[in-house]
């Protein structure tokens, strides 16, 4: 499983506490945060399922190169860091 | 008369009451951006729009006046097409006879209604799918925006939606079929053939008399129109002391009052002179006052946004707030003003709970 950690500007808006969850790739992973944390899927992602332009994701500390699919490989213990871009504001 | 304002800001919702004097009771969401504000008189619940730089756009009922907010669905293109939601221009109540129902319009371009509360939203693919939507461009945004929703009271099937730049579309189907209707605007943005093309007009807002649906205000990039034949033709007016602007406020009641809040122009996004004014007509558009009293004078800067001014129920008590955080009242249809606040984060929204 992987460790799965919001920014914590995203507080304000809902619960996005550490988690643990499954997937071979973020898209995986993130869907599975998704399914228990529903509302939380549009603010990371845009309606056609890229990452938002100003979200930023990290797997081990490396950014991801396909924010379109989410197809970066994750696997089993590795640290996802979904974050607030400063390119945004 | 209504005694309680809600004013969406560049950072957070402020609600005003007047208790004695106006003053502010309830502040929501401090830091975020509400562009839009409703409050549905169907049921009282009231509606933030937030528009969350990183974070998308998202809506928040109230269903206690604000002082608890839950947030519900919001409008949402296909999943696996290229259009995503980038904003919403446009939040407005449908009929008595529809409770429930909402219209939405977004950037880029897309109509939506709930039928819900908002809890789920769909695309009116009818007008997505209109061949004529592909020549819409954007106008104050990189994409197309449906900003002002018109619901007939007498037939809530007649739905009227103002596009920048995309003219004004009628349907009389509750949204199955639509028709551009903007025979009498003219584009000065354009070259002289497009000039009078109706799907690539830019009205600013579009807003009719409540009482008299088939008048209807609109304040256009290059000028004021009015329509008395429910938006099947309009004809040109001639606000004081310029011809662009934002917004315009219909009266509720009187067919011939409407309200305007001028600007030099498009390239000069500022009042005339540097004083602050609002142009009323009582006569249908043929002549205007200029309101000033109680108003900034001087070296005054101040844009108002096209959903930032509002009128209540009875005609008389008006408010408008600006880009620099400023925000007036009228107590008697506009001769004379308030100042509420010089001190509000730039105003994008003024609703008065009718």
């Amino acid at each position: 499983m992987a460790r799965v950690t919001f920014t914590p500007v995203l507080d304000r808006h809902l619960d996005v506490a550490t988690t643990s969850a499954a997937g071979a790739t973020v898209r995986e992973v993130l869907d599975s945060v998704f399914a228990a944390n529903p509302r939380l899927r549009r603010y990371v992602l845009e309606d056609h399922g890229g990452l938002r332009k100003h979200v930023q994701i990290f797997v081990n500390g490396e950014m991801v190169a396909d924010r379109r699919q989410l197809g970066d490989a994750v696997t089993g213990s590795d640290d996802v860091y979904v974050m607030q871009a400063l390119s945004g504001g | 008369m209504s005694d309680r304002l809600l004013v969406g800001t560049r950072k957070g919702l402020f609600v005003y009451d007047r208790n004695g004097g106006w003053s502010i009771t309830g502040r929501h969401f401090v830091g975020d951006p509400c562009n839009l504000v409703l409050h549905d008189p169907r049921d009282g619940a009231i509606y933030a729009v937030l528009s969350l730089g990183h974070f998308g756009v998202h809506i928040h009922r109230s269903d206690d006046g604000g002082l608890t907010w839950t947030e519900v669905g919001a409008p949402t293109y296909p999943e696996g097409g290229e259009e995503s939601l980038k904003d919403i221009w446009a939040l407005e109540a449908g009929g008595d006879d529809q409770p429930g129902r909402l219209w939405a319009g977004t950037l880029p371009g897309g109509l939506f209604l709930s039928d819900d509360r908002g809890e789920t939203w769909r695309l009116v693919e009818s007008l997505w799918n209109e061949p004529e939507r592909q020549r819409w461009f954007g106008g104050g945004a990189d994409v197309p925006g449906i900003h002002s929703v018109v619901v007939d009271p007498r037939d809530s099937k007649k739905v009227g939606v103002a596009v920048s730049c995309g003219g004004y579309w009628r349907s009389e189907d509750d949204g199955a079929t639509w028709t551009v209707s903007s025979e009498g605007m003219y584009a000065e943005f354009m070259p002289p053939e497009g000039r009078n093309d109706p799907a690539i007009q830019d009205p600013h807002h579009v807003e009719a008399c409540a009482t008299h649906p088939d008048v209807l205000w609109c304040q256009h990039h290059n000028g004021a129109f009015r329509s008395v034949d429910g938006g099947l033709t309009w004809a040109e007016i001639h606000p004081q002391p310029s011809k662009f602007g934002f917004p315009v406020a219909a009266h509720p009641t009187d067919p011939d009052t409407a309200w305007f809040v001028p600007a030099v122009k498009d390239e000069c996004r500022v009042p005339v002179d540097g004083k602050v004014v609002v142009a009323r007509t009582r006569d249908g558009g043929a002549t205007f006052d200029v309101l000033r009293n109680g108003l900034p004078q001087q070296d005054a800067y101040d844009l108002v946004f096209r959903h930032a001014l509002h009128v209540d129920e009875t005609g008389d008590r008006l408010a408008f707030g600006s880009t620099t955080g400023s925000l007036w009242l009228s107590e008697d249809g506009g001769d004379g003003w308030k100042t509420l606040s010089k001190h509000l984060p730039p105003v994008y929204a003024v609703r008065f709970v009718r």
